[in-house]
């Protein structure tokens, strides 16, 4: 061979290198494929799989007759697959889905990183219209795509908003949370309300397609399907016509009725004003609305039932009487004379009549609503039985129906003062407590369950949003004596029937109507309703029950800076009860049994 | 021409075996890479093509082997000519492809002259050298690359087709490394490589397309551009990393006909194949070729006379950097340069020209017995 040897050793030494060169590649290969492998085996999958959920139909909301009160709607928004981008008109695009450039261009940039074939949302909430443009033209676009999902509607709009509440896209917070983790990411959940509530059951479960997708995102073919399951109904206590109906007596007045069932604990109606459309909120609600919304000073988010508390003025005579009469320190013959005020020490406790009421006795103190003659019962009792007594109808905690972060009231006591204000009580204060002024605050919900207990004699039922179908038994019987409260029964049917009654507005041909009115001071001194400007005006209470004999409802009427309480919210009473009645006869000429 | 029966006893059937089962597994990997991701779905007749080009190969490579090697020799420097012409004519006409130019359209089909070129190249190298008494010295170091180096690579950087351009540098010198270099020679070859490596290295980024930029990026940071060069080493990681042990199975992996794989049926062909037979059959596939090129520098050792050594030398070498390159890209542990695998890849011009480099090897083998012929 001519080949001479260095060479031949040369091309032996190549070879050596090459097998290293091999043995480089083979550990590589050892690397990724048996040490790494496990790892990449799931990437794979990953880029192959997609699981997609699939929103259950959400069950309905009806009122207790069975009208429903919201419906599935779809829901339309266009986006663009994200491999379409590079070749996209944006000023045409902007204009095609009316929107701004800018906000155009930052939406695709502000895109999910994570995941860059995941199509790009544009545009939410379209209308029919806006749908059928964007079809017309979607094939100038490559990529864009109006997809479907399902909102609702309410169907009664602002009515009983606060109590049905509204669907919204999950926030940050409920992503992170288990409670929703089979949600899918961007379906509606119930973010208000009944809505909220009872999300869990009105959801569903929902559904899941696992699928083959290629590199660009396209579905090639469906693994696996498990279909959703359609959530439940629910049947609210609340019956939309009361609701409706209270709402007209509302009129344009700020403030909150609720009405209850006594002989259930039903919510029947509950009523916050003002109060908002939960449509905006389903169809996605734009930035300019929900700003206006939040910034309203009248401030229609707040669910003015539960959230918001104020010293119940005279209506809380109703406990003080009670107390009084259950503790022996009066009995209904035990008479008071008012003169106008009171003097303790060097303080004056003034009645709202300067004049006086004359020597009454516990019937016509309510009837009348003199604040000397619960003075002096509070005297009798101290502020500690008086403080039992608010707490034994429920006063001063929540009611734990959870619809709303609610407010839990107040019913100050010796303990709580030394606690919170690091002071003794003082007598003074106990005139102010037993006419539910001073430190007392309730919500009006709270008011409307301690004239439910009153109504129906004792009996504390758990307060339940949703109807239902078998009478329940209450959850305990009061303590008190019936002899109680059939005279304070009869001091409230007093207060709307009888003469110099102080909630005569309510008096009612069709229907006995009991009450009692309230007015919680603003500020310190008080003024006559009609020349003092709104925001100084008083607030007006007015608990009621009717009918006497045989109480079917119970409510209470609350209106912010409403003035007196019989004149301001005696109207809405008398309208609200009786609109139920009538709705009662109604019922049971259809239904007869 | 009559056969000769030593010929035929002598016939280097190992190698012959070894690229045409290379050749076989390269289609039924092209086939399984281009299916359609759902069963029954059209799909692309790449396999279909690949196998008329490899009966096509075959014949051209009975053509080769045929006669003897030493008319390659005796027509080496017409074969260089035309090669040139070659490139120059692919500047003029050739039609691009992803920002290069360098493809030539014959109408029926279109074929890379850098293809060809790189094996004329080493046939005209090995003659010159064989020519060359003793070690090769400063002065003829000097000569040979600007007479046969300098023009070639630099028409083959305005391409650009900066892989080839590299390949045949890599030959020239170690083609004349195996000659042997004069020691002041090797002494300077060396001083220049170390000194002008980062100047050169500058030049040679400034000269560099963006696309041929990014990939040098993507290879030396993957995350810093997930869609782009670096996004396909990544999905090629995954793909080769997701077979494990023993492969998802023939026609069963989803790397390459779910798109996520770029190339999928020419340079991550390989990519391809390690999904579907894992380790197992990727370290299989891996001793295939490193036979192949152990075989061809044995028959380097082997041949009769010191063109045919020289020539089975720079051949092995060719395969090798393409194995070594090609695998390295799709294992993540070189840029990407965008060359195929040999025997394996998708296309025409790369499997023909393959074919008859490995028909020369076999030609040598053959005939190292034939010293009067």
């Amino acid at each position: 061979m001519s080949t001479d040897g260095r060479s031949s050793e040369k091309v032996l030494a190549a070879g050596y290198i090459i097998v290293a060169l091999f043995f480089v590649l083979a550990i590589r290969l050892w690397q990724l494929q048996i040490l790494e492998g496990d790892e990449y085996r799931k990437i794979s999958e990953e880029n192959r799989l997609r699981i997609v959920r699939v929103a259950a139909p959400r069950g309905i909301i009806y009122d207790r007759n069975g009208t429903p009160l919201v419906r599935n709607t779809p829901y339309y928004y266009v986006s663009i697959n994200s491999q379409n981008l590079r070749n996209i008109d944006v000023p045409a695009l902007a204009d095609l889905l009316s929107m701004d450039r800018d906000s155009l261009i930052e939406k695709i940039k502000g895109r999910n990183q994570q995941n860059k074939y995941e199509p790009i949302r544009l545009k939410d909430g379209l209308s029919m219209k806006e749908v059928a443009r964007i079809e017309a033209r979607r094939s100038d676009f490559p990529g864009l795509e109006v997809d479907v999902d399902v909102s609702r509607d309410y169907l009664f709009g602002e009515t009983g908003a606060h109590l049905i509440g509204y669907l919204g896209k999950p926030n940050r917070f409920q992503y992170k949370n288990p409670d929703f983790r089979d949600v899918p990411s961007d379906a509606f959940i119930g973010q208000w309300g009944a809505e909220r509530l009872y999300d869990k059951v009105l959801r569903g479960t929902s559904g899941e397609r696992v699928i083959e997708v290629d590199a660009l995102g396209r579905e090639l073919r469906l693994l696996s399907e498990k279909p959703p399951v359609r959530g439940e109904d629910i049947k609210l206590a609340m019956d939309i016509n009361l609701q409706k109906q209270a709402e007209e007596a509302f009129g344009d007045k700020t403030g909150a009725l609720v009405a209850i069932k006594p002989d259930t604990g039903e919510i029947i109606a509950l009523v916050s004003k003002p109060s908002f459309d939960p449509n905006l909120f389903a169809r996605g609600i734009k930035y300019k609305e929900w700003e206006e919304l939040s910034e309203n000073r009248k401030l229609p988010m707040l669910d003015r039932a539960m959230q918001s508390q104020y010293p119940p003025g005279s209506t809380f005579k109703i406990i003080t009487a009670i107390a009084a009469l259950e503790q022996g320190v009066a009995d209904t013959n035990t008479k008071v004379t008012c003169d106008g005020s009171i003097s303790y020490g060097r303080w004056r406790f003034g009645c709202w009549l300067k004049t006086g009421h004359g020597t009454l006795n516990m019937h016509k103190a309510l009837v009348e609503s003199c604040d000397v003659f619960f003075y002096e019962m509070g005297r009798r009792l101290g502020i500690d039985k008086i403080a039992a007594y608010a707490r034994m109808f429920g006063l001063g905690r929540e009611s734990g129906l959870q619809l709303v972060k609610e407010r839990s009231g107040l019913i100050p006591d010796t303990k709580w003062k030394l606690e919170k204000k690091r002071q003794p009580w003082y007598l003074g204060e106990t005139f102010n407590a037993a006419i539910g002024q001073g430190y007392v605050a309730a919500t009006p919900f709270q008011m409307a369950e301690v004239t439910s207990i009153v109504a129906n004699g004792g009996y504390v039922y758990r307060p339940s949003l949703l109807a239902l179908a078998s009478a329940p038994q209450p959850v305990e019987k009061l303590n008190i004596r019936p002899e109680t409260f059939e005279a304070v029964k009869s001091g409230l049917f007093g207060v709307v029937n009888e003469k110099g009654g102080t909630g005569s507005a309510a008096r009612s041909s069709m229907v006995n109507i009991c009450g009692k009115t309230g007015t919680a001071q603003v500020v310190g001194t008080r003024r006559d309703s009609k020349y003092v400007p709104e925001k100084y005006r008083d607030h007006a209470w007015f608990v009621a029950f009717a009918p006497y004999e045989a109480p079917k409802i119970a409510l209470s009427v609350f209106i912010e800076h409403g003035g007196h309480g019989g004149e301001a919210a005696g109207p809405i009473v008398k309208r609200t009860i009786e609109a139920y009645m009538r709705i009662e006869k109604n019922e049971n000429r259809q239904a007869p049994d | 021409m009559k056969i000769d029966r030593r010929l035929i006893k002598n016939f280097d059937f190992v190698t012959f075996l070894l690229i045409i089962g290379m050749a076989v597994i390269g289609i039924m990997t092209i086939y399984s890479a281009t299916r359609h991701p759902i069963p029954g779905g059209d799909m692309p007749t790449y396999y279909m093509r690949q196998l008329y080009w490899l009966f096509v190969s075959i014949l051209f490579l009975v053509a080769i082997v045929s006669f003897d090697y030493i008319w390659l020799k005796r027509l080496a420097y017409v074969l260089y000519g035309a090669g040139i012409f070659l490139l120059l004519l692919v500047l003029f006409l050739g039609k691009a492809g992803m920002g290069a130019q360098r493809w030539l359209n014959l109408g029926i089909f279109s074929f890379q002259p850098s293809e060809v070129f790189r094996l004329l190249y080493l046939i005209t190298i090995s003659r010159y050298l064989s020519e060359l008494q003793g070690e090769v010295t400063l002065v003829s170091l000097l000569r040979t690359f600007m007479m046969l180096t300098f023009v070639p690579v630099a028409l083959l950087i305005e391409q650009p087709d900066l892989g080839t351009a590299i390949m045949l540098m890599l030959v020239f010198f170690s083609m004349v490394s195996i000659k042997g270099l004069h020691r002041r020679a090797l002494v300077l070859v060396v001083l220049i490589g170390l000194v002008s490596i980062p100047f050169l290295g500058h030049i040679f980024w400034a000269g560099l397309k963006d696309y041929q930029k990014n990939r040098l990026v993507a290879f030396i940071e993957p995350e810093s551009d997930p869609s782009g060069i670096g996004y396909h080493i990544s999905q090629s990681k995954i793909a080769i990393g997701s077979g494990c042990f023993a492969g998802k199975g023939y026609l069963k992996g989803t790397q390459g006909p779910f798109r996520f794989l770029p190339e999928k049926h020419t340079d991550f062909i390989f990519s391809v194949f390690a999904e579907e037979w894992g380790f197992a059959g990727s370290f299989v596939l891996l001793f295939l070729y490193l036979s192949l090129i152990l075989r061809g520098l044995d028959t380097a050792r082997k041949a009769k006379d010191e063109f045919g050594s020289l020539l089975a030398f720079g051949i092995s070498f060719m395969f090798t950097i393409y194995f070594f390159v090609n695998v390295g890209m799709t294992l993540g542990i070189m840029p990407v340069v965008g060359v195929p695998l040999p025997f394996m890849s998708y296309g025409g011009t790369s499997l023909l020209a393959n074919f008859v480099a490995a028909g020369i090897l076999i030609n040598i083998r053959t005939r190292r017995f034939e010293l009067f012929y």
